[in-house]
């Protein structure tokens, strides 16, 4: 008796101190100039940062020791150091940055320059600006191969995603989508490239080797008309199996097979779904609301809407701290 | 090994050639009139460019496409001086381009129509409002960009009716065009469910719109003219002429707000607009041209862009595979309004939501949230596919 009460007291204990694997995520507010913290023990918000004019693109880096934030109207990337959780530093990023991403071992950042068609490559050892690649009109979406050969970008009035080697930073393809690209992302094995088009209301599979479009993912919601469904944000669990895609205005996140592509159900979050992040064990997935201020915590095994967090105003991005 | 070498030599050729492919080369006309009119607003005063200058923009955006899949974009400018006979110069460009864009009064576009009809030309109508250049006056021929005059009072009368100023005071100008507004306000206001309590008619009695002590006279002139109405919400100004509207702001007997020509007015573009990217395309167009952008230079770019976007998705400079997949119902141009923007098949007008503008601010944009409508919500703005008088050919 006596054992057994002290083992489920021990449960208890432990089951108390299963959030030592809490997660922190960083949220760009778009309106409001700020960067929220989220803590994922008690999905509250435990501090607001105040940053500069329109924050969009976030990410933490690799050794989960600085958060970049892209602040567009201030023409920089401001460096948030995790620790203090204060602004350090910024990034020779170009005007107008927006999104960015970073190779595998983060060593070098690829920004998406939005108002002088460039891609900025900037090393982040130095946290210097050492080349510029000349893209499609407005670029935007930004992803790494996974074997780091290849950095995609996307242009929204061009219309294409841009294959460019890394190592000569010189374009090699050019593959046409729906209007409005507005993210890519690869999956693991790097098989497929995922391209949301936002106007288009489609996200295009696109063969990587090949450069070809070789499928669509279409969304049909009962009930709402088809130009309210505009993808944007796409998240893809490591092994490939599931993908998320948020629909702004259509205040959806379709579940879809990453096997068959088929949309295996939509999930109602906030206003103006946008961007999203998994935490690193990928129990959860976190979503930006724009519109309604807020995100939404999805339980990926589950396929469920668990909570709902507010911000700062119209949440744009989200990173989450890496283990 | 010979053969190998000369195999060698002879791939290296080819393969050169193909690199060094002249681009394929797509011709787009633009023909509008020189000059422009007065205004009452002197920062109202369109630039000498008004219209081109977006054509201008669409053509490096489409350029930095094409150079992707081997495109070239030229565009071809001819302004008109009064008396040059437009037919003639319509003429002269379809030598050349296979596309014109035009901003033209509309009985001069159906004379451009009529000329090209057999040659196979697409003209897109950048400038023109006119509803019967959609409905009885339509040609198979014509694209139309520029909103209607029905699709501006239908986007103004939603928000209105939202704002529950359901009570207009109707102010018209004596000008032809001013009466053609009119007629659209009026059938907005039964449509969505406002009253019309009085109408009244300013008289165009002539007179500078420049002067060096206008101001205490209309100070004193516009109290009076507005004075004894009936009890209403707002005052509805239809005065494309400019003439008398900019001066009924902050001027009215009563206390009101003042929407149509004046005060609250719907257009395809303003300078404030910044949402759904647009921010990205005033500040391209500011770099390009040293202005703010207008609704022209708007509606000429998405001419442009809609000429791009078909050449590069069919990926032919061959006008009878673009012209056919811009009229088929897979063809969308995006066009900084949150939505795509899609022809209505049956007068090829391009829908499209409509702002709101104060003239400083962007206020709202229809179609308003609830306006419903089993197609599209973008046709609950001008005249529907049911009540079209439009047979195409």
């Amino acid at each position: 008796m006596w054992r057994r009460c002290l083992l489920a007291g021990m449960f208890a204990w432990l089951a108390a101190m299963a959030p030592a694997s809490a997660f922190v995520a960083y949220v760009s507010n778009e309106k409001g100039n700020t960067v929220s913290v989220i803590d994922s023990d008690s999905w509250t918000v435990t501090k607001t940062i105040k940053v500069g004019q329109r924050p969009r693109g976030i990410e933490f880096s690799r050794d989960g020791k600085f958060v970049w934030v892209a602040v567009g109207d201030d023409d920089t990337i401001q460096v948030i150091d995790t620790k203090t959780q204060e602004i350090v530093d910024t990034l020779p990023s170009g005007p107008d940055p927006e999104l960015f991403t970073q190779d595998a071992a983060g060593k070098t950042m690829y920004v998406a320059n939005e108002n002088d068609n460039t891609v900025t490559v900037i090393d982040l050892a130095t946290r210097a600006r050492v080349g510029d690649i000349q893209v499609g009109v407005e670029p935007e979406g930004m992803a790494v191969s996974p074997d780091g050969k290849i950095l995609i970008n996307t242009s929204e009035t061009t219309n294409m995603a841009h294959f460019i080697d890394t190592a000569t930073r010189k374009i090699v393809a050019n593959v046409l989508v729906d209007s409005r690209p507005r993210f890519a992302a690869f999956k693991r094995d790097g098989s497929e490239l995922w391209v949301s088009s936002e106007i288009g209301g489609t996200v295009s599979i696109i063969d990587p080797v090949k450069h070809e479009v070789t499928g669509k993912i279409n969304f049909e919601i009962p009930g709402l008309r088809s130009e309210a469904i505009q993808p944007v944000g796409i998240g893809m669990t490591r092994d490939g199996k599931t993908a998320f895609v948020a629909l702004g205005p259509a205040n959806r996140v379709a579940v879809v097979d990453g096997a068959t592509h088929k949309v295996i159900k939509y999930l109602l979050v906030g206003q103006r779904v946008w961007h999203m992040d998994f935490t690193p064990d990928e129990k959860y997935l976190l979503v930006t609301n724009g519109v309604s201020n807020d995100v939404s915590v999805i339980d990926v095994a589950a396929q469920k809407v668990i909570k709902t967090i507010q911000v700062g105003e119209l949440p744009w991005g989200i990173t989450i701290a890496p283990q | 090994m010979l053969r190998w070498l000369i195999g060698t030599i002879a791939f290296g050729m080819i393969a050169s050639r193909a690199l060094a492919a002249d681009p394929v080369e797509i011709h787009i006309g633009y023909l509008g009139h020189a000059g422009v009119k007065s205004t009452l607003s002197l920062v109202e005063q369109p630039a000498d460019n008004d219209g081109l200058a977006g054509a201008r923009l669409a053509l490096e955006d489409n350029n930095t496409t094409g150079k992707f899949l081997n495109q070239h974009f030229v565009l071809d400018e001819v302004r008109l001086k009064d008396g040059d006979d437009v037919a003639k110069a319509a003429s002269d460009l379809a030598g050349r381009d296979d596309y014109i864009i035009t901003d033209l009064p509309a009985d001069a576009l159906l004379k451009v129509a009529d000329t090209l009809r057999d040659r196979g030309t697409l003209l897109l109508n950048a400038g023109a409002i006119d509803d019967r250049l959609r409905e009885q006056d339509c040609r198979a021929n014509v694209i139309h960009v520029a909103p209607t005059r029905t699709m501006l009072a239908d986007a103004l009368a939603q928000y209105l009716i939202w704002k529950q100023w359901k009570r207009w005071l109707l102010v018209v100008g004596s000008h032809d065009p001013d009466k053609l507004y009119a007629d659209a306000l009026r059938r907005a206001a039964t449509r969505f469910g406002a009253k019309i309590v009085q109408e009244r008619t300013f008289e165009d009695t002539g007179g500078a719109r420049r002067t060096d002590s206008g101001v205490t006279l209309i100070q004193r002139q516009m109290p009076v003219f507005t004075q004894q109405a009936p009890a209403y919400d707002v005052l509805v100004a239809a005065d494309e002429s400019q003439v008398f509207a900019d001066y009924l702001p902050y001027r009215t007997w009563d206390p009101r707000p003042v929407a149509g020509s004046a005060g609250l007015v719907p257009t395809s573009w303003d300078a404030a607009h910044d949402q759904w990217g647009a921010i990205q395309i005033q500040n391209r167009f500011a770099k390009l041209n040293m202005r703010h952008m207008t609704a022209l230079d708007m509606q000429a770019w998405t001419a442009a862009r809609m000429i791009g976007e078909a050449t590069s998705r069919t990926n032919s400079g061959d006008p009878k595979k673009v012209v056919p997949f811009i009229k088929s119902p897979g063809f969308s141009v995006a066009a900084f309004k949150g939505t795509r923007l899609t022809l209505r098949d049956w007068n090829w007008q391009l829908r499209q939501p409509i702002l709101l503008s104060d003239g400083r601010m962007v206020v709202s944009v229809s179609p308003q949230e609830g306006f419903l409508h089993q197609v599209s919500e973008l046709d609950t703005l001008g005249v529907d596919r049911p009540e079209t008088k439009c047979k195409l050919q």
